[in-house]
């Protein structure tokens, strides 16, 4: 299995479009991906209520598991998404 | 003089009906920039699950009734998606993945499983969403809009009736909603949307940025908006906030004209406040919570001149901890860094009787144990709240200040300075709101760093009028040449002492009157953030001696109505033309 740590790097948080991008690209992957706050239970990747419920904020740092084929590249991609001010462009 | 002429020929109008409501005027908060005249349109309510729903015999079935309301919710915001851009598109889509998210019909089948009917269960499911969402507040609290509209059509759709939203209609007209989902603003036809107006939502909702992105001016935040029946004209101005029902067709062609013309002024004008002798004025911000400083953050101004941090408390059924409000006040104080923000201690008290901590009912609320005299008697709330204002300000590097309301004496302002300090917070001030206070600013000033002028309040108490008498607003006008005089007299005192002197009520709002304060001797206006452009260029027009001139004009008059004659007429026309 493999994990991710990444803090959250948009500027309001991990809410509507920044969400729905993390979900839409989590979902594409085929992947059963998870996304937690350290130390809490994760939620599934590709429901995007449940990501919004995180209530992750900006600075936070979120927690993302995989298992399968291309696990390692999905997550670094997913990293690659949650580091970028989504917001901003 | 148009009103002397309908006068005289008022008896011969009776053939006419009288169908045409009075003219009438509201504030709202302007989020969309421009003016707008049209009939008003109603959107339709969402639909909700009927009451008595039977609970359903078969739970697969009705299951997969419930996948299909939801698919076909999705499937209809996808094409919609595909007929608008950007920020529209994008929304819509998200909103459409919210209708294809598995947690929800999980939720749902255990609705149905617990006996509930198909529409009850996909209302339930989506509130059970929805009370994280609040729970979490800020922004996430906003896109509860999104859900409940999912959740709005999906219940129409299992049940068969037509989708809420915005009805067909073909003449140019304000749209008028209780809070315009995503997929409603998104696909609005802008050349027939004049305006938008919302009872509900805030300055981040999605009718905002929507409204704002597509150039549709709109107002949020209207009272009773939605009783507004459909076909009333209706005239709006999202700068100011200010909705006119039935106007005068002179109004909405002067608001028109004006708007235009305010506009062209506004767009050469940025930066600090500034008379045009060069005298410094800061234009700062009134806020309530994170989201304003968010939005307030990201304007063109100095930072804020009053923070309200009655919402830390007035929902908690608990003293909220230190830990809890330096998490809020964080969030309130990052956008300014380097920015001052001046900080309003808990103002409470049996008009707004907290959980925790109510004194009990009093006769006269308005006079009793309230903001600083509350502290008094619960001073650990005032420390908890003072530690954690000093925790998040030294974490944010905002230049944080801290007031305390309802100070009437200087052994009150020792007491909360003397608290502020102990609590490791460089500057402390008070609220002059107390005209004894303000008659005594000498002394009171004297042992703090600053004085804010609440306007509102100190106008309720010279003038011993309720503020929340309606009938009594005459009396509360804050032209009222009494309470000018409390304001000079008030800054007159904190001049003795040397304390520079702000005004965050409303006044501080009125480019007019926010001339005739800085003659007065005020060094800082806090209001609106959507009121800053125009003070801004009101003092640009305006030297010093002109504002001292002005104020002396206003003081002169013998009643409200000639000081704010006289100083419209003593004013620049270049202003004046623009109001």
């Amino acid at each position: 299995m493999a994990t991710r740590t990444v803090t959250i790097a948009s500027s309001v948080g991990l809410h509507a479009r920044p969400a729905a991008l993390f979900v839409e690209a989590a979902s594409n992957s085929g992947l059963d991906v998870e996304i937690a706050k350290p130390g809490e239970d994760p939620v599934d990747a590709t429901s995007i209520l449940g990501v919004m419920a995180l209530g992750a904020k900006h600075g936070e740092e979120v927690v993302l598991t995989a298992e399968g084929d291309g696990a390692d590249e999905t997550l670094d991609s997913l990293v690659e998404l949650l580091s970028r001010d989504l917001d901003a462009e | 003089m148009t009103e002397q002429a309908e006068t005289t020929t008022k008896p011969e109008t009776t053939t006419k009906p009288e169908t045409t409501t009075k003219p009438e005027t509201r504030q709202g908060i302007g989020v969309s920039p421009g003016t707008a005249y049209g009939p008003v349109v109603q959107v339709a309510p969402p639909v909700r699950p009927p009451a008595h729903e039977p609970a359903v015999d078969d739970e697969e079935a009705a299951l997969a009734d419930v996948k299909a309301a939801f698919e076909s919710v999705a499937v209809s915001l996808e094409q919609r998606a595909t007929r608008v851009e950007d920020t529209a598109q994008q929304i819509l889509k998200a909103t459409a993945l919210i209708a294809r998210d598995k947690g929800l019909v999980k939720a749902a089948s255990k609705e149905l499983a617990a006996g509930h009917g198909r529409a009850n269960s996909i209302a339930n499911a989506v509130e059970t969403y929805a009370a994280q969402f609040e729970a979490l507040g800020g922004y996430f609290a906003e896109r509860v809009a999104d859900l409940r509209d999912v959740g709005s059509r999906a219940v129409a759709a299992v049940l068969g009736v037509a989708a809420p939203g915005v009805p067909a209609f073909s003449e140019p007209s304000v749209i008028v909603a209780e809070d315009l989902a995503p997929a409603e603003t998104a696909t609005l036809d802008r050349s027939l949307v004049v305006g938008i107006i919302t009872e509900a939502g805030g300055r981040t909702s999605h009718t905002a940025i929507l409204a704002a992105q597509m150039g549709i001016p709109a107002v949020v935040q209207l009272p009773h908006a939605t009783q507004i029946p459909a076909g009333t004209p209706i005239a709006l101005d999202g700068d100011s906030g200010e909705v006119t029902i039935a106007p005068d067709m002179s109004l909405v062609t002067a608001q028109r004209e004006r708007a235009a013309r305010r506009k062209e002024a506004l767009a050469h004008l940025s930066g600090p406040g500034r008379t045009s002798d060069g005298a410094e004025i800061a234009l700062l911000a009134n806020i309530g919570g994170v989201d304003d400083a968010v939005a307030a953050g990201a304007q063109d101004l100095e930072g804020v001149g009053l923070f309200r941090t009655e919402f830390v408390y007035l929902s908690a059924t608990r003293a909220p901890t230190v830990e809890e409000q330096a998490e809020i006040y964080r969030g309130v104080f990052a956008p300014f860094e380097g920015r001052r923000v001046v900080v309003r201690t808990l103002d409470a008290g049996a008009d707004k009787p907290l959980k925790f901590a109510d004194l009990g009912p009093e006769e006269n609320p308005a006079l009793g144990r309230r903001g600083l005299r509350l502290s008094a008697e619960r001073p650990d709330l005032l420390d908890a709240q003072l530690e954690a204002l000093a925790v998040a300000a030294r974490e944010t590097g905002a230049d944080v200040r801290v007031m305390a309301p309802m100070v009437a004496t200087a052994e009150e302002a020792a007491w909360f300075a003397r608290r502020v300090r102990e609590n490791g917070l460089p500057k402390a001030g008070v609220m002059i709101e107390v005209p004894g206070a303000a008659l005594r600013a000498r002394d009171v000033l004297g042992e703090v760093d600053f004085g804010s002028l609440g306007t509102n309040d100190l106008a309720q108490y010279t003038m011993a009028a309720d503020r929340m008498q309606g009938a009594l607003s005459d009396l509360l006008d804050p032209w009222q040449p009494a309470v000018l005089d409390v304001v000079g007299v008030a800054c007159e005192g904190a001049a003795k002492v040397d304390r520079p002197i702000g005004v965050c009520g409303e006044s501080a709002g009125d480019p007019l009157l926010a001339l005739v304060l800085v003659g007065l001797g005020v060094t800082s206006l806090s209001m609106a953030p959507s009121k800053v452009p125009v003070v801004r260029l009101a003092l640009s027009q305006h030297s010093v001696a002109e504002c001292q001139a002005l104020a002396t004009a206003a003081r002169g008059s013998r009643t409200a109505v000639d000081a704010l004659h006289a100083v419209r007429d003593g004013a620049r026309s270049e202003l004046t033309d623009l109001l």
